[in-house]
């Protein structure tokens, strides 16, 4: 008791006597693997596609305001649909953003630049993400205006996809203006199911008369097992000069006005 | 392992937690960067369009 020589052996003691053990590092390894898949399924289900949309959406914004300062916007707010048939442009080469896709059903924000093409280069990039077939129509041209996007990860634009609802507005802005499609229904296909993006949909060597907008993403969540189909009908257009269609005025002008 | 971590770190206390939040937020980049997206290609199924 007197003599005290606790302190010094005290804080020798573990140190010196730490011995290294399998069984902690393994774990400590275990746990590690752990959080890491945890962290990569946040990642893959929620912090991705909040990256990728914002990019997306700021990229949409980008096309918006390039298209909007060829032209002086109106002060005018009663804007009128436009008469006659459609501006119908040509096609745009290869992964060039020649379009941007609002769903306001698909979520509040929910305005995506359309590239040429589908391949990975488009749907997988943090500035385009939704794919135009080629060699489909043209917005407002007659016949079957086809899109792809991931439904999740990647920006997941289509996640929403099953929630549309039967009159729900679909718009196309282009260089050009605003083309309005009407949401008419769903259809579950499989993956080889391209009679979905014909011209006249599911019909063979149909002549088309009909200007209709197919969107296709895969089915059900994570998966390719199935695609998910959503189609629209043409309503209207509205010219680039004319201004945009009240129903998205705040997020087809330029992104300052958000 | 970890606990080899912090004796190697110097400093005191609060510096090796400034440290490991440091060296954390490092490696959640490189991972969210690189790491994930290669085996999100590698596992996921990533087929959205129609083809034959």
């Amino acid at each position: 008791m007197t003599e005290q020589p606790a302190p010094q052996s005290r804080s020798r003691r573990p140190r010196a006597r730490r011995r290294f053990s399998v069984v902690s590092l393994l774990g400590e390894l275990l746990i590690t693997a752990g959080v890491l898949v945890l962290l990569f399924l946040g990642w893959q289900l929620w912090l991705n596609d909040i990256i990728f949309g914002a990019s997306q959406e700021q990229a949409a914004d980008e096309l918006s305001e390039l298209w909007e300062g060829e032209l002086p916007t109106p002060e005018d707010a009663a804007v009128q649909p436009g008469t006659g048939d459609p501006v119908v442009m040509g096609a745009p080469a290869a992964n060039e953003a020649f379009a941007n896709l609002i769903v306001p059903r698909l979520g509040v924000d929910f305005k995506r630049p359309v590239a040429e093409g589908v391949a990975n280069a488009v749907l997988n990039n943090a500035s385009l993400g939704t794919g135009h077939y080629p060699s489909t129509a043209m917005p407002g041209g007659i016949g079957n205006f086809a899109l792809s996007a991931h439904r999740t990860a990647y920006g997941g634009s289509f996640h929403n996809i099953h929630q549309l609802v039967v009159g729900d507005a679909i718009f196309v802005e282009t260089k050009d203006g605003w083309y309005k499609y009407i949401f008419r229904s769903l259809e579950y296909v499989r993956a080889n199911g391209v009679g979905v993006i014909l011209p006249v949909p599911q019909q063979p060597g149909v002549e088309p008369t009909q200007r209709l907008i197919t969107l296709t993403t895969c089915n059900p969540f994570l998966s390719s097992a199935e695609r998910i189909i959503a189609y629209g009908v043409y309503d209207s257009w509205y010219p680039r000069d004319g201004g945009a269609p009240a129903e998205i005025a705040g997020l087809a002008s330029a992104a300052g006005v958000r | 392992m970890y606990g080899a971590l912090w004796r190697a770190l110097p400093g005191p206390a609060w510096l090796r937690v400034i440290i490991l939040i440091v060296l954390a937020a490092a490696a959640l980049t490189v991972l969210v960067l690189w790491v994930f997206p290669l085996i999100d290609s590698l596992t996921t199924p990533q087929d959205v369009i129609v083809e034959e």
